[in-house]
């Protein structure tokens, strides 16, 4: 991990990564959402709003991923100090409440058809909604520090004390009686028929490749206009 | 109920979305390089 602890040699991988990234994860993306709509069979119950799943699951898992990121990279600042983990956790943070917000509003748009409702303040709901709001709090603290390009201390604890939300949020259906289904996808397999399944594994693929691309951009945005503060104060200096 | 325009406008806010914040990143990422290339060249 260390390796990459130099910008410049992150800069060296990043740049010719970033294009490759972005193209892979439209391709995906683009195949995933086409198979969605028009390749995969409707459901037994829900008929065509079971559509919805192949942009809101990958919302998700990407909003929960996100603040994990930002939890680890916290961990990786405050423990070891290493010189990127602020600049990767700051650079996570937008396009992570962005897939949190995608995630509220097509659930809410799965919710209408599906429940006869927008919004349930269930457990599931609720500590989704939470998870927002932490991202707003942590993007407000990162933005008020006098870091270069990454964060305060304070920001990084608040990005590892945040992550008690996202368990909350995997075990919300089963600890609360909830409108929202149980998790469908464990670890211990799939609950979901392969007709069904497969355009998910192509659209989540995709869209975490372009979250991936959008993380590689914010990190080297934040690191150029680091060297510019530091040249500028430089000159200012001289 | 007709689930399509709710199916469509599902897709609609995730394919804006993440296009909207893929391009807002590029162009701040160039912006950012562009000027740590200018102060570079002018040292």
């Amino acid at each position: 991990m260390h390796g990459f602890a130099n910008p410049t040699r992150f800069l060296a991988i990043a740049r010719p990564v970033t294009p490759w990234l972005a193209a892979a994860g439209v391709l995906l993306a683009g195949y995933g959402l086409y198979a969605g709509l028009f390749l995969s069979p409707p459901d037994y119950l829900q008929g065509e709003t079971v559509r919805i799943l192949y942009v809101h699951v990958p919302a998700a898992w990407l909003g929960m991923g996100g603040w994990t990121g930002i939890a680890v990279a916290s961990l990786a600042q405050i423990v070891w100090r290493h010189p990127l983990a602020g600049v990767a956790a700051r650079a996570v943070a937008v396009p992570g409440a962005l897939f949190t917000a995608l995630c509220l509003l097509t659930g809410s748009l799965w919710g209408r058809p599906a429940w006869g409702t927008w919004w349930q303040w269930d457990g599931r709901m609720t500590s989704m909604l939470v998870l927002l709001f932490l991202y707003f709090g942590y993007i407000a603290l990162a933005n008020a520090g006098d870091e270069r390009s990454g964060v305060s201390r304070a920001t990084a604890i608040f990005g590892l004390v945040g992550a008690v939300n996202i368990p909350i949020i995997n075990r919300s259906v089963v600890w609360w009686n909830s409108l929202h289904q149980p998790a469908s996808i464990t670890l211990g397999g799939s609950k979901i028929d392969a007709a069904i399944l497969y355009p998910l594994v192509f659209s989540a693929l995709g869209f975490t490749l372009i979250f991936a691309a959008i993380v590689l951009m914010r990190m080297r945005a934040l690191l150029a206009r680091a060297k510019v503060e530091a040249r500028l104060r430089r000159m200012a200096a001289a | 109920m007709n689930p399509w325009p709710f199916v469509i406008a599902a897709y609609a806010v995730t394919i804006g979305g993440t296009a909207a914040a893929f391009i807002w990143a590029w162009l701040a990422m160039r912006a950012a390089e562009k000027a740590a290339a200018g102060l570079r060249r002018e040292r």
